[in-house]
C-alpha cells in the first residue's frame, strides 16, 4: 500500500490561509489504514485548524467526510456538493487522491494534508517499511524476492559494494545490507548461480521518462 | 486569573465517576467550576472530543481512569496516557498552554484523592488566564 | 602525450607497482594538490585523484589529474556513480582522455549520507562494475552504452576497479571481485590492509579462481598516524578492520606516527610475498609527505623510469 506521514500543521495552516470553508476530505484507503488519513484524523485536524484560526481571530468553518479511495474517479465524484458548498478541499489522500480530486474539480484549490512516503508496509504494528520503487520492471525472480533497488541504499544491481559490515549498510540506521539479505536467501535456495551474471545498467526508460506511463487492463472479463 | 472556568472532567464510569459519586455521598466537596461527564473508558476519548471541548469554549479538560492494570478493557487507560500526550504536543501547536489538559488515575474507592487531583487542576487552571479560544468568542470577560 | 598508461606498462612487465593517493582541494586553486604531489613524485608510478570522496565536495578528480600530469605525475582519476548519470560519465570520460588521463577507478562511491551535503540526491545509475564494463566498451569496439560507434578517437583507459576484501564474507568478496574483472577490470587496487591474515585468505580464494592472473591486485596500505587515527578508522569508517594486535603497537609506543610507518612498511614486505600481490597502494590520509620514506624503507625506491 501507499505510506504517507501528516504533514506539519503549521505547513497545512500555512497553506490554507486564506480559506474560510473548507472541505475536509478523508480517504478510507491506504493512508486510513497507515493511521493519519481516516475521518479521524481528518476531524481532528479540522478542529484544530478551526481554533488556530479563531486565535488569530479569524473564523474557518469546516465540513468533514470521507471516500472510499480519492484514486478512483468515481468515488470522488461523490463530493460534488459538497465542494460546491465549500469551494476549498482540503485532502487526506495520497499523493494521488489529491491530485484525481483536484482533476475532477477544476476550479478549486486543494491542498495535501499528508506527504506520501512510499510504497511498503507493516512490519510490526505502527511501523512501515518501502518495499517497492514502483520501477515497472520488476527482477524480484533474480533477487530471491528482496528488492535492491529499494532497499540498498545505492539501488546497485551488483551488490553488495564495499560499505556492508556485519550484514548492515553503510548509511547505518541500523539497516540491513539488502545484498546480503539476498545472497542468504539465494542461498537458502540453493539458486546462488543468479548471482553470477553481470546484471546490465536499468532501463530508466520505465521509471523516469517525463510523465508516468499509462497503465492499460488486459483483462477484459469485466466488460 | 480566571475566576469563572469552564473545566470539563471526562471521567471513566468504573473509577473516576464511581469516585467523584462516592466523593458527593461522602460530602467531600471539589471544585464546583468542573463540569463531570461519564464515559465508559478513559480509552473510548477520542481526541476529536477534547479538541471540540476546548473549541466550544472549555479553560481546561482532564480526563480521569482506572489506575495501571484496572483497566477494565484491559489498556484502555494506557491508550489515554498516548493520546493525551498527542493532544499536549496539538495544543502546544495551536499555542495554548499544555496545562489545560492533564490525565490522572483513580479507584473507585478513592474519593479523597479525586476531590485532591480534581481540586488542584482547577486551582491551576483558575490561575491561568481564560482560555483563548473562548475569549476571541466575546464570552466569559 | 603519453599514448600509453606507464602503470599498465609497468604491471605488465612484472614490476611491483606503487601507487599513491591524493585528495584534491577543497577550493579553487590547485596549490595545495601540487604541493602534496611534490613530495610523491619519483617515489610513485601513478598517483590516484579521489573524486569527491566520502561525498564532500573537492576539485574535480578530472582537472586535478591534469594538474598533475602538468606537473610530471602520473595521474588514476577516480570515477563514482554516485553523483553522474552515464551520459555524465561517459562525456566527462571523453573529456579526460583528451586531457590526457590514461588510468581510470571505477567506484560506486561513498554514499551521500556521509558527506557535506546529505541532502543532494544519490544518481547511482550505474554501479561500479556496469561502469567498468561501460568504459571497456568505450574503448573497444569503440562504442557507447546505448551502442552508437565513437567519432574519431576512442578513449582506451587503463580501467581499474577496488575490492575490499573485509567487507562481509569472503567467499562472496573474491565472488564480486570476479564480477569486476569478469566486466573487464584490469587492475584492482584493496581497501586498506590491516588484518593481514584475512587478506592471506582472501588472496588464497583469488588464486583459486585464478583472479589474479586476470586483473593486476594492488594492495591498499595506510600508515597509521595515531592512536586516534587507528580508532576513528577501526570504528567509524565503513568496511575498514584494525586487529587489537595492531592497534595494541601504536598504543605501546613512544612515538605513534613512527609505529605506525615502521608498521605500514612491515605490512608491505608481507604483502609483497603473497602470490598474485602486484603491487601496493598507499592511501597516506592527509600525510603524503610520509611516502617517500615509506618507499624508500620497503626497498622500492628507485622507482623504474616512466
Amino acid at each position: 500500500m501507499i505510506v504517507a506521514e501528516a504533514k506539519p500543521f503549521a505547513e497545512v495552516a500555512g497553506m490554507i490561509g486564506g480559506c474560510r470553508r473548507l472541505l475536509v476530505v478523508a480517504c478510507a484507503g491506504c493512508t486510513a489504514v497507515c493511521g493519519v488519513g481516516g475521518v479521524r484524523q481528518a476531524g481532528e485536524l479540522a478542529a484544530a485548524l478551526r481554533i488556530h484560526f479563531r486565535l488569530k481571530g479569524l473564523e474557518l468553518e469546516t465540513e468533514v467526510t470521507g471516500v472510499t479511495r480519492q484514486c478512483e474517479p468515481e468515488f470522488v465524484g461523490e463530493l460534488a456538493e459538497a465542494v460546491a458548498r465549500c469551494g476549498a478541499v482540503l485532502s487526506f489522500g495520497c499523493g494521488v487522491g489529491v491530485q484525481f480530486v483536484a482533476d475532477r474539480f477544476a476550479g478549486v484549490p486543494v491542498f495535501p494534508a499528508l506527504n506520501t512516503r512510499f510504497a511498503g508496509g507493516f512490519t510490526v504494528s505502527g511501523a512501515w517499511e518501502e518495499r517497492c520503487r514502483l520501477c515497472g520492471d520488476c527482477q524480484l525472480h533474480l533477487t530471491g524476492g528482496i528488492c535492491p533497488l529499494t532497499r540498498c541504499a545505492k539501488g546497485i544491481l551488483n551488490g553488495p559494494c564495499g560499505g556492508v559490515q556485519d550484514g548492515r549498510c553503510e548509511v547505518g540506521w541500523d539497516v540491513p545490507c539488502a545484498w546480503m539479505l539476498i545472497h542468504e536467501r539465494l542461498a537458502a535456495l540453493g539458486r546462488t548461480e543468479l548471482l553470477r551474471p553481470i546484471r546490465p545498467p536499468r532501463n530508466w526508460a520505465h521509471t523516469s521518462a517525463g510523465p508516468r506511463r499509462q497503465g492499460v487492463s488486459t483483462d477484459d472479463s469485466g466488460k | 486569573m480566571n475566576p469563572e472556568p469552564r473545566i470539563i472532567g471526562f471521567c471513566c464510569y468504573t473509577c473516576a465517576y464511581a469516585a467523584a459519586d462516592l466523593a458527593g455521598s461522602m460530602r467531600v466537596t471539589y471544585d464546583p467550576a468542573i463540569t463531570i461527564v461519564a464515559i465508559p473508558c478513559t480509552g473510548a476519548v477520542e481526541p476529536g472530543v477534547v479538541l471540540a471541548a476546548f473549541e466550544e469554549g472549555a479553560d481546561g479538560v482532564f480526563i480521569a481512569g482506572c489506575l495501571d492494570g484496572e483497566c477494565h478493557y484491559k489498556s484502555g487507560n494506557l491508550r489515554a496516557k498516548e493520546r493525551v500526550r498527542a493532544l499536549c504536543a496539538v495544543l502546544e501547536k495551536l499555542g495554548l498552554e499544555t496545562a489545560r489538559l492533564e490525565m490522572f488515575q483513580v479507584s473507585a474507592a478513592m474519593a479523597t484523592r479525586f476531590r485532591d487531583k480534581a481540586t488542584a487542576f482547577a486551582a491551576r487552571i483558575r490561575a491561568l488566564p481564560p482560555s483563548p479560544v473562548r475569549r476571541r468568542e466575546g464570552r466569559g470577560e | 602525450m603519453t599514448l600509453e598508461s606507464n602503470l599498465a606498462r609497468l604491471l605488465r612487465e612484472g614490476h611491483f607497482a606503487v601507487t599513491a593517493e591524493v585528495g584534491p582541494p577543497k577550493g579553487a586553486s590547485a596549490d595545495p594538490l601540487l604541493q602534496k604531489a611534490a613530495a610523491l613524485k619519483g617515489y610513485v608510478d601513478a598517483v590516484n585523484v579521489t573524486d569527491c570522496q566520502t561525498a564532500v565536495v573537492r576539485l574535480s578528480s578530472i582537472a586535478a589529474a591534469v594538474h598533475l600530469k602538468a606537473a610530471g605525475l602520473e595521474p588514476v582519476v577516480q570515477m563514482t556513480g554516485r553523483d553522474r548519470n552515464r551520459i555524465a560519465i561517459q562525456s566527462d570520460l571523453l573529456g579526460a582522455y583528451s586531457l590526457g588521463v590514461r588510468n581510470l577507478l571505477c567506484l560506486t562511491g561513498d554514499h551521500q549520507r556521509f558527506g557535506n551535503h546529505p541532502e543532494a540526491r544519490g544518481v547511482f545509475d550505474l554501479d561500479s562494475i556496469q561502469m567498468v564494463a561501460m568504459v571497456r566498451r568505450l574503448g573497444d569496439p569503440g562504442e557507447f552504452l546505448c551502442g552508437e560507434p565513437i567519432r574519431g578517437e576512442r578513449p582506451r583507459f587503463f580501467v581499474g576497479a577496488v575490492e575490499n576484501p573485509f567487507a562481509g564474507p569472503l567467499e562472496m568478496r573474491v565472488r564480486r571481485l570476479e564480477k569486476k574483472i569478469e566486466a573487464g577490470a584490469e587492475f584492482i587496487q584493496t581497501q586498506c590492509v590491516f588484518d593481514l591474515e584475512r587478506f592471506r585468505r582472501f588472496m588464497a580464494m583469488v588464486r583459486e579462481h585464478g583472479l589474479h592472473r586476470r586483473g593486476r591486485i594492488l594492495a591498499g596500505v595506510t600508515p597509521l598516524k595515531s592512536v586516534r587515527m587507528a580508532r576513528f578508522m577501526r570504528d567509524q569508517v565503513a568496511g575498514i578492520t584494525i586487529p587489537d594486535e595492531v592497534l595494541a603497537r601504536l598504543e605501546n609506543a613512544a612515538d605513534p606516527a613512527a609505529a605506525g610507518v615502521s608498521l605500514c612498511v612491515e605490512q608491505i614486505s608481507e604483502l609483497r610475498k603473497i602470490e598474485g600481490v602486484a603491487g601496493v597502494h598507499i592511501m597516506a590520509i592527509a600525510w603524503e609527505q610520509i611516502v617517500p620514506e615509506i618507499v624508500r624503507r620497503a626497498g622500492l625506491y628507485p622507482r623504474p623510469a616512466q
